[in-house]
């Protein structure tokens, strides 16, 4: 079974979610957009108070070559434009709709047949890519169309599909592969051809026995997709460890999977990239998981962008009595919610309700050298000096250990006995590390 | 509702704890405690309690009147002391030498470095190796172990380690082949039916507890092994180049507390490395020194001194050997 070279963990999957279907959620009155929801230059604003808008209008232009269009997801007046708080509580620009009926841009094919045949070039591919406001959905967000522009010079040898979905809960990518099988491999067949590559090599835990059985069986349509199954163990689905595990090269430290000749992209994304290309419909929402162990239904909803995050959790049930702690992404790697009055963004793949009990965290002790975090490392880091010397201000010390390897995955901080917050201190640390590497850099 | 907790990720976590570890390894222990027992009888008993409650009490006492820090002696890690301690002495030793080896075992060699965690030396051996230099006279001499479930008085005979009578043995100019006939048969050793200390006799039990801690992931294979096959290898060169000078490898592995203390000191987790390799080497450079001192040294035994000298070491063993970086290359 193919794997990562080193390090990782079996945390408790809590695949609560797995079997429920997608549904898609209701439309809402009111709808608020982050203008800028992507990694890269903002983008700006195209509309007014007053305006109307209907759905997949363009609401926001990345005019740089890295940033990203903005499409409406509801049709309305647009009420006002002025910052709004997002999840980590900074005031964003945000364009707010007063949503009327559900009017949709005539240009948008809605009609669930598969479009097969891909008739457009790989440089109308991207164009449309980039023309559709399509980032990736993992939750970087970076564009897409920017990431399958290949620099001249470099030389891209695999296109990976990223279906590992390693973290606890989260069933998206898993119900899309058993439900929208069709559409994602035509997907992944555009992105393919975009690259011009004779291959797509799709990754997936092996826990996902029903996805793995639909998919191989239908990618025998498809030519050049090739289903790699690997070892369940977080984290299969980080970019680097799922690159080790297909095609056995590690990503430099500092460098990106370009410069091994890889280009990595997930599965809501292949689904969107469908969607823009062959029913030239832009990214207006995603896929994402509803769960907790003390949530009654775990939901898997297509939810547009702007939605409440409050009308959400209504939906579902509202928030159960002992929840501890709301989090945006998975367990290991996403981020608790301080405020829940935030609307849904590109990228925002689940929300995790985490009990009390589950969010309580130990008082930490002495380190006893065990080593488990060292073992757990994927990185191949030593997760108890990075710490230590972040706490000690030695960034020295941290940088010539290799803190802005690490990928802030957690398998550290989940390992150790000692409830040491392993990866408080390294995230503090890489942020005082890269500071200084980049005044640095900049001096010379 | 209560506010949101707002930590940073990861948000679960394995409930792996220190106390859980340390109690296993006290489970580990409990097949050596029982067959000294079978071996020693109410000896045993009275020696180890003697030595976990004195090394709790001290800890309790260190910590409550002069550290003035909150309580940890339920972790567990000051039992494991205890019975360390007491495994790595003769059935025999008065109960105040016991004592006075729990005090530099936790008050010396573990609370000053600031406790679990941060103690350089194994605590019990550190203590082991105090009492052994202080009280030579008490420390070696051996009451054999009796047959077990038999009513024999314990105190009855004396006699020494299969090592102590090698070393005198060859002082005394004798052969090793005609020494070989005196010592205990190999199936003597792996029962229980030799001179040596509480925990050392039986090969078995302790190879039992070993496993028992590789399995719940306490301890790795690297240290272990490294440790008894490098004696190993060690002994058998030796023994091939002289036969009349030197025993067996084999006989090396299961005679005095080699095994005890290649499962049970040296991966001591406070005081070994952290990477693989770094486990390697410190178990290659435990077993090479344990059969060094056995040979040339002034003591029969050198197991302690050995684990001892590479915890010394085990700073610099960290930094030489890293783990394997990701996408790094030299
Ligand atoms: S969070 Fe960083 S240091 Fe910790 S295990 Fe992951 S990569 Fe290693
Ligand atoms: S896992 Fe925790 S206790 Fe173990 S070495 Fe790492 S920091 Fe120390």
């Amino acid at each position: 079974m193919k794997t990562f070279r080193k390090g990782g963990i079996h945390p408790e999957e809590n695949k609560l979610a797995h079997n429920t279907k997608l549904e898609e959620f209701p439309i809402q009155e009111k709808a608020v957009l982050y203008a800028s929801q992507h990694l890269g230059a903002p983008a700006v604003v195209q509309v007014q108070k007053g305006d109307k808008v209907k759905v997949g209008q363009l609401l926001a232009k990345g005019e740089a070559f890295v940033s990203a269009n903005l499409h409406s997801p509801y049709s309305g007046t647009v009420s006002k434009v002025e910052p709004a708080a997002d999840l980590s509580g900074m005031k964003k620009p945000a364009i707010f709709i007063d949503v009327e009926g559900d009017e949709w841009e005539e240009s948008i094919d809605r009609t669930p047949e598969l479009k097969k045949e891909i008739t457009l070039s790989p440089a109308e591919i991207i164009a449309k890519i980039k023309e559709m406001g399509i980032v990736g959905l993992g939750g970087a967000c970076f564009p897409t169309h920017v990431k399958l522009s290949v620099p001249e010079g470099k030389k891209v040898e695999y296109l990976i599909i990223n279906a590992a979905e390693c973290e606890p809960y989260i069933s998206i990518d898993n119900r899309i592969l058993l439900e929208r099988t069709e559409e994602f491999l035509t997907g992944t067949c555009v992105l393919r051809k975009a690259l011009q590559l004779e291959k797509v090599h799709v990754g997936i835990e092996e826990n996902k026995v029903e996805a793995i059985a639909r998919l191989k069986e239908l990618a025998a349509n498809y030519p050049g997709v090739v289903v790699e199954v690997l070892k369940t163990k977080y984290p299969q689905g980080a970019e680097k460890q799922l690159i080790n595990s297909i095609t056995g090269r590690e990503v430099p430290s500092g460098r990106l999977p370009l410069d091994v000749g890889c280009i990595v992209c997930n599965v809501s994304t292949t689904l969107a990239v469908y969607e823009a290309v062959q029913k030239n419909r832009p990214l207006i929402g995603q896929y994402m998981t509803f769960s907790g162990k003390s949530v009654t239904t775990p939901h898997n909803l297509y939810v547009r962008y702007g939605t409440p995050v409050q009308s959400l959790i209504e939906y579902c049930g509202g928030l159960p009595e002992d929840t501890g702690k709301v989090i945006c992404g998975g367990p290991m790697m996403g981020r608790a919610m301080a405020n829940l009055n935030v609307w849904t963004n590109k990228g925002f793949s689940s929300l995790l309700v985490i009990n009390r009990k589950e969010a309580k965290r130990m008082e930490p002790q002495n380190c006893i050298r065990c080593g488990k975090c060292v073992e757990a490392c994927p990185m191949g880091l030593e997760p108890y000096l990075l710490s230590a010397n972040a706490k000690l201000n030695r960034w020295d010390e941290t940088e010539k250990h290799h803190i802005m390897d690490c990928i802030e995955c957690g398998c550290c901080q989940f390992s150790c006995p000692s409830y040491r917050p392993l990866l408080d201190l390294i995230r503090l640390g890489k942020n005082k590390t890269g500071g200084i590497i980049r005044a640095r850099q900049q001096k010379k | 509702m209560d506010l949101l907790n707002v930590s940073g990720s990861p948000h679960v976590h394995s409930r792996e704890s220190v106390k859980k570890i340390m109690w296993t390894v006290v489970i580990a222990l409990l097949p050596t405690f029982a067959v000294s027992i079978l071996s020693f009888g109410f000896d045993a008993v009275k020696l180890t309690l003697i030595a976990v409650a004195s090394c709790l009490l001290f800890e309790w006492l260190i910590q409550k009147f002069l550290l003035k820090k909150p309580c940890s002696i339920s972790d567990g890690s000051a039992v494991i002391t205890g019975m360390l301690l007491a495994f790595n002495v003769p059935s025999n030793l008065p109960w105040w030498i016991m004592v006075i080896g729990a005090l530099v075992a936790i008050g010396i060699a573990k609370m000053p470095f600031g406790g679990l965690g941060n103690n350089l030396f194994n605590p019990a051996l550190v203590g082991r190796v105090s009492l052994l230099i202080s009280f030579p006279q008490q420390m070696t001499t051996w009451p054999m172990p009796r047959p077990w479930f038999s009513h024999a008085a314990v105190d009855a005979t004396t006699g020494a380690t299969p090592l102590g009578m090698i070393k005198t043995g060859l002082a005394q100019g004798k052969d090793m082949g005609e020494l070989m006939n005196q010592l205990p048969s190999y199936a003597q050793m792996l029962l229980g039916e030799q001179g040596g200390s509480l925990g050392e006799v039986a090969a078995i039990a302790i190879i039992i507890g070993g496993l028992f801690m590789l399995f719940r992931k306490v301890i790795s294979w690297h240290i272990p092994v490294s440790f008894i096959a490098t004696a190993f290898v060690f002994a058998t060169i030796l023994h091939a180049a002289n036969p009349a000078l030197y025993i067996p490898g084999s006989y090396h592995i299961l005679c005095g507390g080699l095994l005890l203390g290649a499962v049970f000191m040296a991966t001591d987790m406070v005081t070994s490395p952290m990477s693989g390799w770094g486990k390697i080497v410190f178990g290659c450079g435990c077993g090479l020194l344990t059969i060094i001192i056995r040979v040339w040294g002034a003591y029969p035994e050198g197991v302690s001194f050995a684990i001892l000298l590479m915890n010394a070491v085990v700073p610099l063993l960290n930094k030489a050997f890293p783990p394997k970086r990701f996408g790094v290359t030299k």
